[in-house]
C-alpha cells in the first residue's frame, strides 16, 4: 500500500512507453551490488490499526487532562478557536507548498501578509518576515543578523534568557567568529531573586555586536530594558528582545516601544496545544532599516497587470536560492501553517479577546502564587510577573517536583536549575486562561502535602 | 481593493469573534500588579465576527492550488498525496496535548514514537543512528556540517573547505557559509555526473566534505558514487547526502550502503508530512557510527523498557531547536512509513521513477532533454526549443497555470538553460499523467502558432503576472494603518 | 552606449575622472543584463577599498551581482537618490545612476582601464 493509483496494467502500458521492461531497469544506475536491500520494518498497518497503534502511544503520555501542569517555560496552553483547526485542516492550506506562483497562491501570500502585519502590530515593530523554524532558531538568526551588520564578535546575552534558545544560538554561532556571552541578569538575595541589569549594562561594549533580553524574562519577571537599551544605544550595539509569552504582548508594552532592533518569539501557543514542543514558529520582527537583512520568505503587496492589488513573495534575493554561499542564511521552509493558525486565532479573539485571555494569564498565576504562599511555599521574588513566577523549594527544585508529581499529582512547573545551578532551588510556575481554580487548589494541596 | 479584504477591513470597534474562557478567579487588575509604565495603551487588532473570520479565511484558501486540488509536479518537493490518517493521528489528545518540559515518566509514548521513528529511518536508509531534532531540511544540513567538522577536529585536523556541484540547491552552499567553510563549486560532466578528474584536482587536505544530492537535481543518480566516496575518503573527507531526493530510493538503495557519511531527510517530501503553504517541514539527519557523537543533544535513548533524554555529552554539537524537533510531524512520518511498510515505500520509489520516466518518455519529442538518459523519480527538460519562438519556460509555467496544473520548478537546477524540473510523485495515477502530457504538448503547439497566449498567461487564476519591480523597489510587507481608520 | 571620456572594466563598471576625483557606476550593458534593478546596497564614505575589492551589490528581482572598485581609494560619497530610486540605474547609467565618488589613491590604475572602443569590443564578444 503507497497510496500509488497505477494498477499493474498502467505500469505495464507505461514501461512500454518508456522502452524497458520491467521497472528493475530503471534502477540500473545503482551499484549492482547494493541494489534492492531488504528493509527490515514492521508490516504495514490499514488506517484502523495504525490509529489505535498511535492511540496507544498517546495513552502512555499525561495530557493536561491526566495531570493539572503549570508548565510554561516558553510552552503555553492557550485557548485555541475552534474555528483554528477546521480551518488548519482544509487541504487548500495544508497541501499546498510555498507560494513559488503567486497567482495559485494568493490564499497563502494573504494569509502571510494579515500574519506580517499582526505580529508588527504585535510588537510595535516595522517588519515582520513570514516566521523561522521556532523561537530558539528565530535568535540564533537575529544573532547572526546582528554579525552580518556590525561586524562585530562579541554578543551578550543575558541569563535570563529561554536556555535552550542561548544553546541553539551557540550551535549555530559554533562554526563562526562570534563570541558568545552569557551574563547574569537576576541577582539571588538569599532565597528572593530580583532583576538586575547590572552586569548588562557593564558587559556591552564596542566590540558588542548586539545585547539579547527576554521580556517577561524566562524567571517570569518583567524587567524595564531602558538601562540595557540605553547602553547599546551607546556603544553603537543592538537590542535583541525575546517574547517569553506572546499573549503577554496583549497586555504588555510592545519591544518596539521599548528601543527593540529586533523581536523574536515563539509563536506556537497561538496555533494549537504544546504537541511537546513542535512544530512551533519562530517570531523575527525587526526595525525597517534591517528589512534587506532579514532571513526567511516575507510576502509583499502589489498589483497585477490589470491592476488589481495582490501578494508575492518578495526581497528574495535575501534568500539562499539566489544568494547561495553569499547568502547569512540557509533557511528555506519556514512554519506557514503554524503562523496561519496563529493569524486566524489573533483574528477571532482580536483586540479584546487578546487583553481578555492576557489578563485571564496574569490573574490565573497571581491566584496561584497566593494559593502556595498559604500553603506554605516562598514565592521567590518581589519584581512583577505576568503568567509566570519562581517558588523556593528549599530541597531542591528537581527534587521537589518529582514528589509533587508523584505524590501531588501534579506537573508543578520547571526547574530553574536549566538556567543556572544558582536557581537549582526555584521552581517556575505558569498559569495561563486555561487554568482553572480546581488546577490551582490541587496545586496547592499538593504542595502542602508534599512539605 | 483586492478581491478579498484584508482581516483588518473586516473589523468593525466593539465586534467580537470567540468568547474569553469564563473567568475562574477574582480578576487581578494588571495596574496592581505592574508597573503602569509596563502596560500598553493600544492593541491595534481586528474587531471581527467569528463567521466573518471564517468567510474570510476560507475565501482566501479558494485561491490556492494544493495536491488535493490537481497535480502538483513541483521538482524536488515531492509534492505526494498527504494521508489522511497522519492529520488523525497527530491530532491525538495523548500525541499533541503534551509539553516539551514534561517529565520523561510522563512522556514515554512520546519518546517511544521519536526512538521507534529514528530506528525505521536508520533501517531505510542503513546509517547506524539518526537525529530528527532538525527542524527542516537545511536545519539538518547544518546538524550535518557541523557534526563532520566536530569530527575532524576530534582527529586534530581543521579543514575549511566544502565542495559542492553547481547542481545543487542553494541551501548547500549557504549551510557551508554558515559553518564557517568556503565553498568550492564543482562542474557538472558532461553526463550529469561528478567529474572524477575535476573531483581529484579539488580534493586537498583542506576539504572537509563534498555535499552531494542523491539523486542529484538534475533527476539522474550518481553512476559513479562509489568511485566519488572513495575519492573524498582517501582525501581524509567525508561525503555528505543531501536527501531531498530519497523518494527515489525507498528499498532500491540504502545510501549508507555507498559509503556515504551522513545524510538529512526531509521527512515533508518523502515521508508524506503536509507542506503546510511552505512548512513546517522535518529534516532528520542519518550518520554512520563514527558521526554518531557528535549528533545534536538531547537523544532519546532507551533504558530497558523505559525511555528517556540522554545527559548532555561533551561531544555533540548542541542543541538546535527548543526541543526535539517538529514532533506533529514526527508523529505524521511514523505514522506513513508504519502505513506503507517495506513493500509500500518500495513501491512508492517504483511508481514515483517510472512516471517521471513517462513524462521524459512522451515529452522529448516536444522539449529539449538536456540529459537523455533514464531519470529517477524527476525529470528535468528544457524551454531551449520554444525560446527560440520568443517564448520563455516562465511562460510555458504561467500557461499551465491556466490548465489548472501547478507548474514544475523552473529555472533550476541552474546549469540548464530554461530549466522545467517535473516531479509528478507516485500518487498521480496515469491517467493524471496523461492530462499532464496533453497539456504539455499543448502549449508546445500554442508556443508555435499563438505565443502570446502564453505571454498573457495566466488568464484563467484569480490574479494575472504581478508588479515584482514594484513589489521589491518599493516594499509594502504589512497593512499600514490608514489614517481616521 | 558606452561614452568616449569613461574608463571601463571587465565587470562592467564605468570611471569618471572628475579631477580631484572619480565617479563610479555600472554600464548600459550591465543594466541590460540585469533588468529592472529594484536596490543597491552602498558602502560608508569613509571606507576604503584596494582595486577589485567589492564595495556592494546591485539587485534585480531575481539575481544579486556584486561591485567591484576599479581603482584603488577611499569613498567620498555615495549616491543617495538610489535608495528610494533604484531605477535610475536603468534609466541613467552614466548619469543620475552614478553610485560612488572616491579618491583615487593611486592614480596610475587608470590606465588598467579599457577605453570605451575597447570596452564595446569587449561586450561585443560577450554577445557573440
Amino acid at each position: 500500500m503507497s497510496y500509488a493509483p497505477n494498477t499493474d496494467a498502467d505500469r505495464a502500458a507505461m514501461l512500454r512507453t518508456v522502452g524497458v521492461e520491467s521497472i528493475d531497469d530503471l534502477f540500473v544506475d545503482i551499484p549492482v551490488q547494493h541494489r534492492d536491500p531488504a528493509l527490515d520494518l514492521p508490516p504495514a498497518l490499514p488506517e484502523t490499526d495504525v490509529i489505535r497503534h498511535l492511540g496507544q502511544l498517546g495513552g502512555l503520555n499525561a495530557t493536561s487532562g491526566d495531570l493539572p501542569s503549570f508548565l510554561g517555560a516558553g510552552f503555553y496552553r492557550h485557548f485555541v478557536p475552534a474555528l483554528v483547526d477546521q480551518q488548519l485542516l482544509r487541504s487548500e492550506w495544508y497541501t499546498a507548498y510555498t507560494p513559488y506562483q503567486p497567482e495559485m497562491a494568493q490564499g497563502t501570500l494573504q494569509a502571510m501578509y494579515e500574519f506580517q502585519s499582526l505580529v508588527c502590530d504585535l510588537t510595535g515593530m516595522d517588519v515582520s518576515n513570514a516566521s523561522l523554524y521556532d523561537g530558539a532558531s528565530a535568535l540564533a538568526e537575529a544573532i547572526l543578523l546582528c554579525r552580518g551588520l556590525t561586524r562585530r564578535p562579541r554578543v551578550v546575552i543575558a541569563e535570563t534568557v529561554h536556555p535552550a534558545y542561548r544553546d541553539v544560538a551557540a550551535t549555530y554561532t559554533s562554526a563562526l567568529d562570534v563570541d558568545l556571552q552569557v551574563v547574569p541578569a537576576a541577582a539571588r538575595d538569599g532565597i528572593s531573586v530580583q532583576p538586575d541589569n547590572e552586569p548588562l549594562v557593564e558587559a556591552i561594549d564596542d566590540q558588542t555586536s548586539c545585547v539579547v533580553i527576554q521580556r517577561p524574562d524566562f524567571l517570569g519577571m518583567v524587567v524595564d530594558p531602558d538601562p540595557v537599551v540605553q547602553a547599546a544605544r551607546r556603544h553603537g550595539a543592538r537590542v535583541v528582545v525575546v517574547v517569553g509569552d506572546p499573549v503577554s504582548l496583549g497586555l504588555l508594552v510592545p519591544p518596539g516601544d521599548l528601543g527593540a532592533d529586533i523581536v523574536v518569539g515563539e509563536l506556537r501557543s497561538l496555533a494549537g496545544p504544546p504537541a511537546y514542543g513542535g512544530p512551533g514558529a519562530g517570531m523575527f520582527a525587526v526595525r525597517s532599516q534591517l528589512i534587506r537583512r532579514v532571513p526567511g520568505r516575507i510576502a509583499g503587496r502589489t498589483v497585477d497587470l490589470d491592476g488589481k492589488d495582490a501578494f508575492v513573495l518578495t526581497l528574495q534575493t535575501r534568500e539562499q536560492h539566489i544568494r547561495r554561499e553569499r547568502a547569512t542564511s540557509n533557511i528555506t521552509t519556514n512554519q506557514a501553517l503554524v503562523t496561519l493558525g496563529a493569524t486566524i486565532s489573533l483574528s477571532a479573539l482580536g483586540r479584546r479577546g487578546l487583553r481578555e485571555i492576557a489578563v485571564q494569564s496574569l490573574t490565573a498565576a497571581h491566584h496561584a502564587a497566593e494559593a502556595l504562599a498559604g500553603a506554605g511555599a516562598v514565592i521567590a521574588t518581589d519584581a512583577p510577573y505576568f503568567n509566570e513566577f519562581p517558588v523556593h523549594a528549599p530541597e531542591g527544585a528537581a527534587a521537589r517536583l518529582d514528589r509533587l508529581r508523584r505524590d501531588g499529582n501534579v506537573l508543578a512547573g520547571v526547574d530553574l536549575g536549566c538556567v543556572s545551578p544558582r536557581f537549582d532551588d526555584l521552581i517556575l510556575v505558569a498559569a495561563t486562561e486555561l487554568t482553572t481554580a480546581r488546577d490551582v487548589e490541587a496545586l496547592a494541596a499538593a504542595w502542602a502535602r508534599t512539605r | 481593493m483586492t478581491d478579498e479584504p484584508l482581516i483588518y477591513d473586516l473589523s468593525s470597534p466593539g465586534r467580537r469573534g470567540v468568547r474569553s474562557p469564563l473567568p475562574q478567579f477574582d480578576p487581578v487588575d494588571p495596574g496592581d500588579v505592574l508597573p503602569s509604565s509596563e502596560l500598553r495603551t493600544d492593541l491595534p487588532l481586528p474587531e471581527a465576527s467569528e463567521i466573518d473570520v471564517m468567510r474570510h479565511f476560507l475565501r482566501l484558501s479558494h485561491k490556492n492550488h494544493s495536491v488535493d486540488t490537481a497535480m502538483y509536479p513541483l521538482g524536488s518537493c515531492t509534492m505526494k498525496y498527504n494521508p489522511k490518517v497522519n492529520e488523525v493521528t497527530a491530532r491525538t489528545p495523548g500525541l499533541a496535548d503534551i509539553h516539551p518540559y514534561q517529565p520523561p515518566e510522563t512522556a514515554q509514548g512520546a519518546l517511544e514514537l521519536i526512538y521507534e521513528l529514528e530506528a525505521l529511518l536508520a533501517s531505510i536508509t542503513g546509517f547506524p543512528a539518526v537525529s530528527t531534532q532538525p527542524a527542516a531540511g537545511s536545519q539538518g544540513e547544518l546538524c550535518g556540517l557541523l557534526s563532520i567538522l566536530a569530527w575532524h577536529e576530534s582527529r586534530g585536523e581543521t579543514r575549511t573547505q566544502v565542495l559542492v556541484p553547481d547542481s545543487a540547491h542553494g541551501t548547500n552552499p549557504a549551510t557551508g557559509t554558515m559553518s564557517g567553510l568556503e565553498v568550492i563549486s564543482l562542474p557538472t560532466a558532461d553526463d550529469g555526473g561528478i567529474d572524477l578528474q575535476n573531483l581529484k584536482e579539488s580534493l586537498g587536505s583542506g576539504v572537509a566534505a563534498i555535499m552531494l544530492t542523491l539523486p542529484s537535481t538534475l533527476g539522474l543518480f550518481e553512476r559513479r558514487i562509489l568511485e566519488v566516496v572513495e575519492l573524498v575518503h582517501a582525501a581524509g573527507a567525508q561525503v555528505y547526502c543531501d536527501g531531498a531526493n530519497m523518494n527515489a530510493m525507498l528499498g532500491r538503495v540504502r545510501p549508507a550502503d555507498l559509503g556515504i557519511d551522513v545524510m538529512h531527510l526531509n521527512l515533508h517530501k518523502t515521508f508524506s508530512t503536509p507542506h503546510g503553504g511552505g512548512g513546517p517541514g522535518a529534516g532528520a539527519l542519518a550518520v554512520q557510527a563514527h558521526l554518531e557523537p557528535f549528533l545534536p543533544e538531547p537523544r532519546v535513548v532507551r533504558n530497558g523498557g523505559t525511555f528517556a533524554l540522554a545527559e548532555p555529552s561533551p561531544t555533540s554539537i548542541g542543541r538546535v531547536h527548543s526541543h526535539l524537533g517538529n514532533f506533529g510531524n514526527l508523529v505524521r512520518a511514523y505514522t506513513y512509513i508504519r502505513s506503507l511498510g517495506a513493500e509500500g515505500l518500495r513501491e512508492a520509489a517504483d511508481d514515483a521513477v517510472l512516471n517521471a520516466n513517462y513524462l521524459r518518455a512522451s515529452l522529448s519529442d516536444d522539449y529539449d532533454l538536456p540529459y537523455g538518459r533514464t531519470c529517477m523519480h524527476e525529470v528535468v527538460l528544457a524551454g531551449t526549443r520554444q525560446r527560440r519562438l520568443g517564448v520563455r519556460t516562465l511562460d510555458i509555467a504561467k500557461r499551465l497555470i491556466d490548465y489548472g496544473i501547478h507548474p514544475p520548478t523552473i529555472y533550476f537546477p541552474i546549469i540548464v538553460d530554461e530549466a522545467l524540473m517535473i516531479e509528478p510523485t507516485e500518487t498521480e495515477s496515469r491517467e493524471s499523467l496523461d492530462n499532464f502530457i496533453d497539456v504539455m504538448r499543448r502549449i508546445a503547439r500554442e508556443a508555435e502558432s499563438d505565443p502570446d497566449k502564453l505571454h498573457d498567461a495566466p488568464v484563467n487564476a484569480p490574479v494575472r503576472r504581478l508588479d515584482e519591480v514594484t513589489a521589491n523597489r518599493r516594499p509594502n510587507v504589512r497593512r499600514v494603518q490608514e489614517s481616521g481608520d | 552606449m558606452y561614452p568616449d571620456d569613461l574608463g571601463y572594466t571587465r565587470e562592467h563598471e564605468w570611471v569618471r575622472d572628475e579631477g580631484d576625483h572619480l565617479l563610479v557606476g555600472i554600464t548600459a550593458y550591465a543594466q541590460e543584463e540585469l533588468g529592472d534593478v529594484v536596490y543597491v546596497e552602498l558602502p560608508t564614505p569613509g571606507e576604503s577599498f584596494a582595486a577589485g575589492d567589492e564595495f556592494g551589490t546591485v539587485e534585480s528581482v531575481k539575481a544579486v551581482s556584486p561591485l567591484y572598485v576599479p581603482m584603488s581609494g577611499e569613498i567620498v560619497e555615495v549616491n543617495e537618490e538610489l535608495e528610494a530610486q533604484p531605477e535610475l540605474i536603468n534609466e541613467e547609467p552614466y548619469a543620475a545612476g552614478w553610485m560612488i565618488r572616491m579618491a583615487a589613491s593611486d592614480p596610475s590604475e587608470r590606465d588598467a582601464l579599457l577605453d570605451a572602443q575597447a570596452y564595446q569590443q569587449f561586450v561585443n564578444e560577450l554577445r557573440a
